[in-house]
């Protein structure tokens, strides 16, 4: 199965001499993700894990992949986003054509489907960091595809740091369990576990900020912003819908080596309850200050960057809820948590793929990303703004949609959890209700911003005048991730009985265990989807009858009243900036967002500006401080490098000589 | 479920505009004047329901489907609301997350109607009416919580059953604290003063009036309608927890009815005795809200 994939691949990489290969490119892995989802499925429907070993003559190297449970949750949305993905690229990229070879960004495209598969098969420690590196590596290249213009440069280069010293974290982290197992393998380390107690804890450190990197916690999640709206808009789907989901799945992995499979049943070895808790902090703080600067983004795809970060802050909360139920030996919070959690993964692969590729549609269309620039799209691009909304309303974590159902199996566990604890556990999931609402009314401020202000009302500039619907390649991958998100919506008990296999594999409960905590989540889910299922039965009524009652009546156009005045222009909208302006302002010491005003003046004022600039403020007072010393410490050994060969060649020999004598003292 | 479980949703349908009536001729009757008829909002309705339509050259039939999926919205969330003892039609575990959920859609489409208009008026009250209700969210959901474990039960027909003297000598302050943070919520989802003025349309600090402007005909029928239950949802809720219960469950609904009602009046004392707030001491009072149902979690902590 997995060869075949790789086979694949492989096509890809023949045919990065060809000039006018889109189809190929795309067509290739869209037959890998089909082939490729076929085994996932099967492991997910209960069937029997598959491995496939190859010797490596890499040392420590062993290409050992398999398919499990988790790793299949994880592949069956990688793969279905990347095909998607890559069809509506075949259409994203057709303007490009005329001005450069496409053969890179499609060489480089499969390399990173290959890459994140990779990620989710290795068993071996080197095959798993080397799939890491081609993931990061070939998605670097894809941010740089627009590499003439400064900020995509920067954009780039960002993202290269981040993504690396976060992989100097996993190196530690690895090398930390080599050691103290003696082996590559990651069965065997799920296997053996450790079972000291510091650490397991240092560990888990590693892997929350390793993993957390990729997956974008805050405050690790600074080149989110930077990379995704640099990246083509396709790739930006793909690496915010699946790519820094490898980070969540890393995490779950490296959960199961840290002695996971005693906690489920056992009271020895539990994990301490600050795991849980840490991971609700940075849940909730994720959560929290990554809707706010979405919300004070002007730019569309910065604003989804965000709301990532945003909804990994959710996954995370699912994770701490479950890693409590580990600590505190509640297969209810184990399953409702760790559930609620794998299942935002997939539902955010698929609202947060459809929105970015929306966020693509808009600039093919108008060629500008402006939120304040844009306006009355849903006229002009009905198609996307469908869509669009459907994204929107599912993000918000609404229903009849997906995003509720995931979100109510995190908030069903922290309230069943909440009335029955006491104590702190009890406080830490009462603080998550709370934190977790107040995501979501914000949430659903940032959503109404960015559909209300691009998609309705009147053109705000000249970019929307020549604006256009994009052709079927780009408009059908939006419309089958637009059906993905209503189906999980009215198909939510069947989508949360999936998790079964999953879960039982991860966790190590009793499959019986895991099945009947999953039906109390099940259960009120399907008298949601009757409810679901009665409000769109409602809805049609309500829409035959309004028709009904017009039918025969005087209906007029007018302009929109403005108090009887009667010349309005575009100009006078309300702006996104004006939209989020009293949200923004009440949370500005958290935002530390900066205002230049220049107020109109005298009694026939002609000029006035205000300017609005939210910089990321961990990336401001964090990052910037903290390289700026190193910089100036290493600045210090700089007369080591002065162009010199001779003296370079100098350094390899002492070095050579030095190992010698070391390895032969 | 039997055919008793109706009761509350038929209430719910036939009742609600009475409300405002009620409120109206409570502020009518402090300000000395006679005021409108108590039915006069069913005759609005019947009006408004025999008109015609006008519609702006901005709008797009988004504009024309927010009322309908807020009406939709809000009749599914009236069938989760239980009246006294009588249980809601639909109950199960959790169903309070469909509800706020159901309250959250009717919000978004709301808003986004009021966007499609592109006036700015509109706009004003589209990004108020979000921000306020970003701050009552967790104000609600603490509330929520707080029940769920005063009284063990995750179903907003358990949760909500009127409660006897003795659970108010056991779990007073508690109990005091929610209804005062849940009167908040209700205030501030409604549009009532201190947070908005449903007087009249036009004035700058409108938040809710404002939004739906430009509806009119059969599309306001159904914003009215759909603000009428709304309230009656709020209301329900908020006299579940106050009223003290009796063995006779007949007896404890038409208490419950007559709690609503002097609701009702209250709200339009309040709305007599005070002004609106500025708006910005509004967020203090939603995030008070918040900070007393935390109280009431806190107490129940314990």
């Amino acid at each position: 199965m997995a060869i075949l994939l790789a086979g694949a691949m492989a096509v890809l990489l023949v045919s990065r001499s060809d000039r006018n290969f889109s189809w190929l490119g795309a067509g290739s892995v869209v037959i890998a993700a089909v082939l490729g989802c076929i085994p996932a499925i099967r492991v997910l429907l209960g069937g029997a894990t598959e491995q496939l070993h190859f010797p490596w003559p890499v040392p420590f190297g062993e290409f050992f992949i398999e398919l499990d449970p988790l790793s299949a949750w994880f592949l069956l949305p990688t793969l279905l986003l990347s095909a998607l993905s890559a069809i509506y690229g075949v259409g994203y990229l057709r303007s490009w054509q005329e001005k450069r070879s496409l053969g890179p960004v499609w060489f480089f495209y499969g390399l990173l489907v290959l890459g994140m598969v990779l990620v989710l098969l290795a068993r071996n420690a080197v095959l798993f960091l080397v799939a890491w590196e081609l993931m990061a590596l070939a998605s670097f290249f894809l941010v740089t595809f627009e590499h003439e213009r400064e900020s995509v440069r920067e954009a780039g280069w960002i993202y290269f740091v981040a993504t690396h010293l976060g992989t100097a974290f996993l190196l530690a982290f690895f090398l930390l369990l080599a050691r103290e197992t003696g082996s590559m393998d990651f069965n065997v380390w799920a296997e053996k576990g450790i079972h000291t107690q510091g650490l397991a804890g240092i560990l888990f450190l590693l892997a929350v900020v390793g993993f957390g990197t990729k997956a974008g916690f805050m405050p690790l999640h600074v080149w989110l912003p930077e990379a995704h709206p640099a990246a083509p808009s396709h790739v930006s789907a793909l690496m915010s819908g699946v790519m820094i989901k490898t980070g969540i799945y890393g995490l779950l992995r490296a959960f199961t080596f840290l002695g996971m499979p005693a906690y489920a049943e056992a009271t020895v070895g539990r994990p301490p309850l600050w795991w849980g808790w840490g991971l609700i902090g940075i849940g909730l703080t994720s959560g929290v200050l990554g809707v706010l600067f979405a919300l004070a983004q002007h730019d569309l795809k910065r604003l989804l960057a965000y709301h990532s970060v945003e909804n990994i802050g959710i996954i995370a909360l699912g994770l701490g809820v479950g890693l409590l139920g580990m600590s505190t030996g509640s297969s209810m919070l184990i399953v409702l948590g760790f559930g609620g959690a794998l299942l935002h993964v997939v539902n955010h692969a698929l609202f947060k793929g459809l929105l970015f590729l929306g966020a693509g549609a808009v600039l093919h269309g108008t060629g500008t990303l402006e939120i304040d620039h844009l306006g009355g799209l849903l006229k002009r691009m009905p198609w996307t703004a469908a869509t669009f909304l459907i994204g929107a309303v599912a993000i918000s974590g609404l229903p009849p949609l997906n995003g509720f159902v995931s979100e109510f199996l995190i908030f069903l566990g922290a309230f069943k959890g909440g009335t029955s604890t006491t104590g702190a556990i009890a406080a830490s999931l009462l603080v998550l209700i709370a934190g977790l609402a107040l995501i979501g009314g914000l949430a659903v401020a940032c959503f109404t911003k960015a559909f209300g202000i691009i998609f309705l009302g009147e053109p705000r500039s000249e970019h929307v005048s020549h604006a256009h619907e994009v052709d079927w390649t780009m408009r059908l991958p939006m419309l089958a991730l637009a059906v993905g998100c209503v189906l999980i919506g009215l198909l939510a008990p069947v989508a949360v009985g999936s998790l079964q296999a999953v879960l039982a594999n991860f966790t190590h409960l009793q499959p019986a265990l895991v099945s009947e905590n999953l039906a109390t989540a099940a259960s009120p889910l399907t008298f949601v989807v009757i409810g679901s299922g009665a409000f769109l039965l409602l809805l049609s009524a309500l829409i035959v009858l309004r028709r009904g009652l017009l039918a025969g009546r005087r209906v007029e156009q007018s302009t929109t009243w403005g108090c009887g005045y009667a010349q309005p222009t575009p100009r006078m909208q309300y702006t996104a900036s004006s939209f989020a302006q009293p949200l923004m302002d009440l949370f500005r010491p958290l935002l530390g967002t900066k205002k230049t005003v220049e107020p109109p003046r005298g009694f026939f004022p002609a000029e006035a500006a205000l300017k609005t600039v939210t910089l990321d403020i961990s990336r401001e007072e964090m990052y910037r401080p903290m390289f700026r010393r190193v910089n100036e410490w290493l600045s210090q050994v700089r007369w080591l490098q002065h162009g010199k060969v001779q003296l370079y060649v100098l350094y390899i020999a002492v070095t050579l000589i030095v190992l010698l004598v070391w390895t032969f003292r | 479920m039997n055919a008793l479980a109706c009761i509350p949703l038929l209430l719910a349908l036939v009742l609600s505009p009475l409300l405002f009536g009620v409120i109206n001729r409570t502020k009518a009757f402090l300000a000395g004047r006679r005021g409108q008829p108590l039915l006069q909002i069913y005759f609005d309705l019947w009006k408004l329901l025999r008109k015609g339509a006008v519609y702006s050259r901005t709008t797009t039939w988004l504009f024309r489907a927010g009322p309908m999926v807020g009406l939709a919205a809000a009749l599914i969330a009236a069938t989760l609301v239980p009246l006294g003892n009588f249980p809601a039609l639909i109950a199960f575990p959790a169903d309070f997350l469909l509800f706020a959920g159901l309250l959250g859609l009717m919000r978004f489409f709301t808003v986004v109607a009021a966007l499609d208009t592109g006036s700015s008026f509109e706009g004003m009250g589209a990004s108020r009416e979000v921000f306020f209700s970003a701050l009552t969210e967790p104000a609600l959901f603490v509330v929520l919580a707080t029940l769920a474990r005063q009284t063990g039960q995750l179903s907003l027909s358990t949760m909500f059953e009127p409660v006897s003297g003795a659970d108010w000598l056991r779990a007073g302050p508690v109990l005091a604290l929610v209804v005062i943070a849940l009167m908040i919520v209700l205030l501030a989802e409604n549009a009532r003063i201190p947070v908005d003025d449903p007087n009249t349309h036009l004035e700058l600090t409108m938040i809710h009036e404002v939004m739906v402007l430009d509806h009119g005909g059969p599309d306001f029928a159904f914003i009215l309608y759909s603000a009428a239950l709304k309230l009656w949802l709020f209301a329900a809720l908020v006299a579940g927890i106050v009223l003290p219960a009796t063995d006779n469950a007949w007896l404890n609904l038409l208490l419950a009815l007559g709690g609503m009602f002097g609701l009702a009046v209250v709200i339009g004392v309040i709305e007599s005795v005070m002004a609106r707030l500025r708006l910005l001491v509004v967020p203090q009072l939603l995030v008070g809200a918040g900070a007393v149902a935390t109280v009431a979690l806190i107490l129940t902590l314990r």
